[in-house]
């Protein structure tokens, strides 16, 4: 029942698609003063149908529906609830239609929100967005579609992917999905500026939302997904410059230079074409990220599906995009009023260039390892396996201007600025920091001559951004984001700086004994739960004035056979305790991997700080003065 | 530089990248060892499960006509899904050989007493050497090998489905 109502409802919203690109079409090039009323009313109705679409498909996992293949494949019955909802979205043909909810809400709510807007503009933004639901669309229904029914019924499911089982994962999807597809509305919204001719500040204080909102999703969506790896993983770290991690994190650095450049947009009227370019760069990124993710082009830990035909359209879908975009940026060039006024080395303007550069190339070298092996691949037959220390060795000495012109870059006036006469602060937080640095570097043997320049200035700019919060005009949500983001930086340094690690083969009541604690193991005590067999160690670490206890486990999960290692982690302010173990045979030993991890939640912390930022911006009514 | 020639350097771009993605969608991402191995090693000597007489595991398959093997265990949770369809596959007359794979011959035997024996012949594998001979890496998996050439026809990693059986009849009547 569910399988008919979910299928047709995609026939129907295809249907709809179809007449409002014609119809927006028509209409965008007729005088028409006024939006049609059908515009909202087949819009919503697409909306409804994809709705219900979406969730007959979550209702048919909820009832463990196994004449759908896609909840067969996928679920079974042992499963909790949550996990069975959340099973929705954990496999390709679900994740699809989500995205295509996602996409029509979204959709939708921009209708509701550009009342003010020009009719042609909106038309030909509905016509951009609407390209790309039919796009979606035709791609479920010909390749993945969620509603394809089994005959006979089995009995059972397949059963989930257990490491796909957790809370952070649950919502990390769609949380994502919510900052890709924002992109799209970028996009469509951009290509309509453009050919109806209003981009300037009108339409960068009416887009500036839409980019926030993405933007602040992207952020969370990467943290969540960071968050699982960590804890799920047990691999003991936040980010291992996996392709399918990176392709998250592509769209994220032009999304930053595009939020950026879009208050420049709207402040100073300039750097218009570098918006569009930006906008159209960055949903192109998102989708190369579901075609690179969902094609199996990629040899990664991620990768989901394996199937050519669906590899195949998305490329093409996306490449004919891409042309599109191109083709309307190169034809209306001439459309964009040239208002761009005098700039001068030293304004705001100036510095939200530099940030852009520096996004590009951090862009550009997690584009080229990401896509680099494919395309050697490809030319040359060879299989090369880029590391994290590609991407650090490129990307850490950057970090050194980077921070210089943070520190310095927002508190800059816009049109022209001066030289300000010597300020005293600046060189109290200087040789603060350097202070500091040097308390902190004394504790670590390792300190290599490129980390001491990164640690004062990353203290540098931590102060200055929390004194900024006393002196600086600029807005309270930029402060935030800014003071997260310098956080992040420290934390980030830190933790590497810091971090330890033993890995041994231990059996019950063995001892080892690293830097200044001792590490025991107690028991296994083995128990049957829900729908896995457990393994869960009890280990003790003493330091030198106490002790704490971590419980490790392993799971067994039976439907598929997997095994996964849930770490047990000891969080405290200042560090994290990360302990996992894994069975090796049956001669009782067990392998014991235990890492010491200083400032580890406040990489979760200041992420958080960074997308609040955001969101403060979104919600705050006179944010619109910055 | 004029116009012109950026959009058509940015054309010719992307039009190399689309064409180098489309190879890369067909370079094969499978590492399972099915390309090393193609022809079985008949000259194996294995312990059959419910006699312990050691025989050459060339005695078990039918020269003129292509077998099914299928490696399995008794703790293993997908054999046991699988097994329905091995049931269905002896019910069509097809000849299954089993390698039971580092089991107990207890447990093996009470598998197979309390769900039905679909196996023809079943040898023994205590130490999984005789499933690597097949170019295996786990259980369960299902081989269709033809009898004259001793070459593996087809691999299933991982339990058969429904969809998996009459391709396999299909298999074995195209090769009888």
């Amino acid at each position: 029942m569910s399988n008919y109502l979910g299928n047709y409802s995609l026939y129907i919203s295809l249907i709809a698609s179809v007449y409002l690109i014609f119809k927006s079409y028509l209409d965008a090039n007729s005088e028409n003063k006024y939006l049609d009323k059908n515009f909202i009313l087949i819009t919503s109705i697409q909306t409804i149908m994809i709705t219900v679409s979406f969730f007959s498909l979550v209702a048919a996992f909820v009832i463990s529906d196994f004449s759908n293949e896609t909840v067969f494949n996928n679920s079974h019955t042992l499963k909790p609830l949550f996990y069975k909802v959340s099973g929705t979205w954990g496999n390709h043909e679900g994740s699809l239609l989500l995205w295509l909810l996602v996409l029509s809400i979204f959709l939708f709510i921009f209708l509701l929100n550009s009342r003010s807007q020009d009719t042609k503009y909106k038309l030909l933004t509905i016509l951009f967005q609407q390209i790309i639901i039919s796009g979606f669309l035709v791609f479920i229904l010909l390749t993945s579609n969620p509603f394809k029914m089994l005959y006979p019924i089995p009995s059972e499911g397949l059963g989930l992917n257990p490491i796909l089982q957790d809370p952070a994962l649950a919502i990390h999807p769609p949380i994502l999905y919510l900052g890709y597809v924002g992109t799209s509305i970028i996009f469509s919204a951009s290509l309509a500026s453009m050919i109806s001719g209003n981009i300037g500040d009108k339409w960068a204080r009416h887009i500036k939302k839409w980019v926030l909102v993405s933007w602040v999703f992207l952020t969370i969506g990467i943290l969540l997904g960071s968050i699982w790896a960590y804890y799920e993983l047990g691999w003991g770290g936040f980010w291992f410059w996996d392709p399918v991690e990176n392709v998250s994190l592509m769209p994220w650095f032009c999304l930053t230079a595009l939020l950026h450049t879009v208050i420049v947009l709207q402040k100073r009227n300039s750097f218009k074409e570098w918006t569009i370019i930006l906008s159209i760069t960055t949903f192109s990124l998102s989708m190369s990220g579901t075609f690179l993710v969902r094609s199996g082009i990629l040899n990664s830990i991620h990768t989901f599906a394996n199937d050519p035909s669906r590899g195949l359209y998305i490329l093409s879908f996306l490449f004919i995009l891409i042309l599109m975009s191109i083709l309307i940026f190169f034809f209306n060039q001439n459309k964009i009023s040239n208002t761009a006024k005098e700039n001068f080395i030293l304004s705001k303007e100036t510095a939200i260039l530099v940030n852009n550069w520096f996004m590009m190339f951090f862009l550009s070298v997690v584009l080229v390892g990401t896509i680099y092996p494919i395309f050697l691949e490809v030319l040359n037959g060879s299989k090369i396996s880029v590391g994290p220390p590609f991407y650090h060795n490129l990307l850490i000495p950057f970090l050194i201007p980077f921070l210089i012109f943070m520190s310095f870059g927002p508190s800059l006036k816009w049109i022209k600025d001066k030289l300000k006469k010597f300020n005293y602060n600046i060189l109290i937080i200087f040789l603060v920091s350097l202070l500091i640095s040097y308390v902190i570097l004394t504790k670590t043997e390792n300190s290599f001559l490129l980390s001491i320049p990164l640690i004062v200035l990353s203290i540098y700019l931590l102060l200055v951004t929390i004194k900024d919060f006393f002196v600086s005009k600029s807005s309270i949500s930029q402060k935030i984001s800014h003071f997260g983001f310098s956080l992040l930086i420290i934390s980030i340094l830190l933790n590497g700086l810091f971090s330890n690690e033993f890995n041994s083969n231990m059996k019950v009541g063995d001892e080892r004994i690293f830097n200044d604690k001792v590490v025991k193991l107690k028991e296994v005590n083995v128990k049957d739960v829900d729908n896995y067999k457990s393994l869960k160690a009890s280990f003790e670490v003493t330091n030198k004035n106490s002790s704490f206890a971590l419980y490790p486990e392993v799971r067994i999960y039976q439907q598929p056979l997997t095994i996964t290692s849930e770490a047990d982690i000891k969080t405290t302010l200042f560090s994290d305790n990360f302990l996992v173990f894994n069975i090796l045979k049956d001669d009782g030993y067990y392998n014991v991997r235990y890492q010491y991890k200083p400032l580890m939640i406040w990489i979760w912390i200041s992420t958080i700080f960074i997308g609040f930022g955001g969101l403060l911006s979104v919600i705050r009514k006179n944010e619109q003065k910055y | 530089m004029s116009k012109n020639i950026k959009f058509l350097g940015l054309l010719l771009t992307l039009i190399i990248i689309f064409i180098i993605l489309l190879k890369g969608l067909n370079v094969s991402k499978d590492y399972s060892n099915e390309k090393l191995k193609s022809k079985i090693d008949f000259s194996l000597n294995a312990k059959k499960l419910f006699s312990d007489e050691i025989i050459n595991i060339s005695d078990l398959f039918d020269k003129n006509s292509p077998s099914v093997v299928n490696i399995w265990a008794s703790w293993c949770a997908p054999c046991r899904e699988e097994h329905q369809f091995l049931m269905k596959l002896k019910n069509m007359n097809i000849n299954i050989i089993g390698i039971n794979y580092k089991d107990s011959p207890k447990n093996a035997k009470n598998f197979l007493s309390s769900l039905g024996n679909p196996y023809s012949e079943v040898i023994t594998d205590n130490d999984g050497t005789k499933s690597i001979e097949f170019g295996a890496i786990g259980v369960p998996e299902t081989f269709i090998i033809s009898g004259k050439t001793n070459e593996i026809i087809k691999k299933y990693i991982g339990p058969l489905t429904s969809e998996n059986l009459i391709e396999i009849k299909n298999l074995l009547e195209k090769n009888a």
